[in-house]
């Protein structure tokens, strides 16, 4: 079975964010790194091609970044296909979607898997939108999947639970942190991801229009950024061996207890 | 231009519309002259009354789905509606499993951009604004769509307060998706509940939440206990969810939850941006956490410096002694 995991490289969370201040939009310049929230579904993806099948991973960034991606292929992926394009800046969800549907549609696969939401720009709409490009089926917030007769059975996680359910190949699943351990890249897998092929494609080369997609395509625009109201600290205590009693007081004081 | 109707998606569980519903029905009131609420699922005519008493004038009901995932058959049905020339200006969707996947089908198939983990909504000029925390809620960034709409707003949850307008029962009208082929083979074949003693986790008056500085996985347990003893609900930061210690449904952050009870008690949480943004509209917020220099004391009105494996079996004690 062949699977594509949508990948994301984003500016390492450690670090400060900042947004342009011109376009309002995320600074991801310097160096990216793979999406934490991304390894789950590249090692469900590898575990679930180990048999007969790869794993392939699909991007995009508007800088030809790759060092992300270097990280899902030294975890055991065999291939990647970057959309890489000045064009593509500013994209929204929904461009988003379009630019990926195409490049994963190259590598036809039997199963799409993405993370259930991107730690950076977090609208989490991005994977069903792709599916209902490519004319799939999808099955979100997947906490287990597993394949069997051409089918996918997913555990997804829900408010009252999970349900169990049952979806045809080829479909777009979308997995919650902790579906699989990931897997840490080997020192040989590190060396041999610095060969594996990296697809770098533009958005004509996917037979794209540039205004469908970047600040043309986007459908929406930032208008201001504001300082939101601070929310100011209040007492400090160290702990004495007594500290729990000011916590029932200060619930006792809101009627709590 | 004007906003003249608004639909609002009512989600409903265990025939009772969700909170965030009514939460959105009541700002739709505010927006428009015209509010009205698409449904699914069967319970249309057991929360068709409560929809109505918050504003609701005509509810599009889909109706039950025989199995099949809400997302692509309530997006397909919604899109037949508006093909045949019944079209609202906006379109308001509560931040929920289902909703997001709606809003995803419904963008994709009309081609039209979403605005997601919406907090806030202004019209002005007869044009809605959207305002998202970025930055762990640090900044507010305001958004508007620049195309014809209808504009699809993705909400958070606990961003309005739900009032009842004493509207009276709306008309139900059934609608059905065309048909959807592959999109639509994703079926449901089981469905596990799993036992919970205590509220929901976004409509708790008191959160209790545990991270990293618990240790273990084995730990949360202490956390589960004093959210019981204070009736309120566990939840927990990214660390330890990704860590595998508790499942995704407790999160509390940008990605997971908001929310905003009475208290939040946060314990061993350090507070990346990435949470603070879920709990910092709590009402009151006592944090304990070893590290002085946590960023969580920023914002809790008690703070704590101590560890949480001697004050909270302590604390968990003193409550217990009260009864």
């Amino acid at each position: 079975m062949n699977v594509v995991v949508c990948v994301k490289q984003i500016p390492d969370p450690a670090a400060p964010a900042a947004l342009d201040a011109q376009s309002h939009t995320l600074v991801r310049e310097g160096k990216l790194i793979l999406d934490d929230s991304d390894a789950y579904g590249v090692e469900m993806g590898l575990q679930l091609a180990a048999e007969d099948g790869e794993v392939t991973l699909v991007s995009m960034a508007p800088n030809g970044e790759v060092s992300g991606l270097r990280t899902g292929l030294a975890m055991g992926a065999a291939k990647a296909i970057l959309v890489s394009d000045g064009a593509l800046k500013g994209s929204d969800a929904l461009s988003t979607a379009k630019v990926l549907a195409k490049a994963i549609e190259r590598a036809q696969p039997d199963l799409v898997i993405a993370a259930t939401e991107s730690t950076d720009g977090y609208t989490g709409t991005t994977p069903v939108q792709i599916a209902e490009l490519l004319g799939m089926p999808s099955v979100t917030f997947a906490k287990k999947i597993s394949v069997a007769n051409g089918s996918v059975r997913v555990e997804r996680q829900t408010e009252a639970g999970y349900d169990e359910v049952e979806c045809p190949l080829p479909c777009v699943v979308t997995v919650t942190a902790g579906v699989v351990e990931p897997r840490y890249p080997s020192f040989k897998g590190i060396m041999a991801a610095k060969s594996k092929p990296v697809d770098q494609l533009t958005v004509a080369d996917l037979g794209l229009d540039a205004s469908s997609v970047g600040w043309a395509g986007a459908g929406q625009e930032i208008t201001g950024v504001a300082a939101a109201e601070e929310r100011g600290a209040g007492e400090l205590v160290v702990d004495e061996g007594d500290a729990h009693e000011r916590i029932v007081a200060f619930l006792e004081q809101l009627k709590l207890v | 231009m004007s906003i003249d109707k608004v639909w609002v998606l009512a989600e409903a569980a265990d025939g009772n519309p969700v909170s965030t519903t009514l939460e959105l029905l009541t700002k739709a009131r505010s927006m428009a002259g015209t509010v009205e609420a698409v449904t699914w699922g069967g319970d249309a005519a057991a929360i068709a009354g409560t929809l109505g008493d918050h504003g609701a004038t005509t509810v599009y009901d889909v109706g039950d789905l025989g199995g099949k995932l809400p997302g692509p058959v309530v997006a397909g049905a919604v899109a037949e509606l508006i093909r045949s020339g019944n079209r609202p200006d906006v379109m308001l969707v509560p931040t929920t499993y289902d909703g997001r996947d709606i809003a995803g089908r419904l963008s994709a198939r009309l081609d039209l951009p979403v605005l997601t983990n919406v907090v806030d909504l202004q019209v002005e000029g007869g044009e809605v604004r959207s305002q998202h925390a970025a930055f762990g809620g640090t900044q507010i960034v305001t958004a508007r769509f620049t195309g014809d709409g209808p504009g699809i707003f993705v909400v958070r949850a606990k961003s309005f307060a739900a009032e009842a307008s004493g509207g009276a029962a709306p008309q139900v009208q059934s609608i059905s998706a065309p048909d959807l082929g592959a999109t639509g083979a994703a079926t449901i074949v089981e469905r596990h509940v799993e036992e919970r003693s205590g509220p929901k986790l976004d409509e708790a008056d008191v959160v209790v939440s545990g991270g990293r500085g618990l240790g273990d996985a084995e730990h949360y347990a202490m956390v589960e206990e004093l959210a019981k003893l204070l009736n309120g609900a566990a939840g927990a930061s990214r660390a330890i969810v990704d860590a595998g210690w508790v499942p995704y449904s407790h999160q509390v952050g940008q990605t997971g939850k908001t929310v905003k009870p009475t208290v939040y008690i946060a314990c061993g949480i350090s507070g990346a941006t990435q949470h603070l943004v879920g709990m910092k509209g709590s009402n009151n917020i006592v944090a304990i956490n070893k590290d002085q220099e946590a960023p969580i004391f920023s914002v809790a009105d008690l703070g704590v410096v101590g560890d949480v494996h001697k004050v909270l079996p302590k604390l968990i004690e003193a409550l217990k002694a009260r009864g």
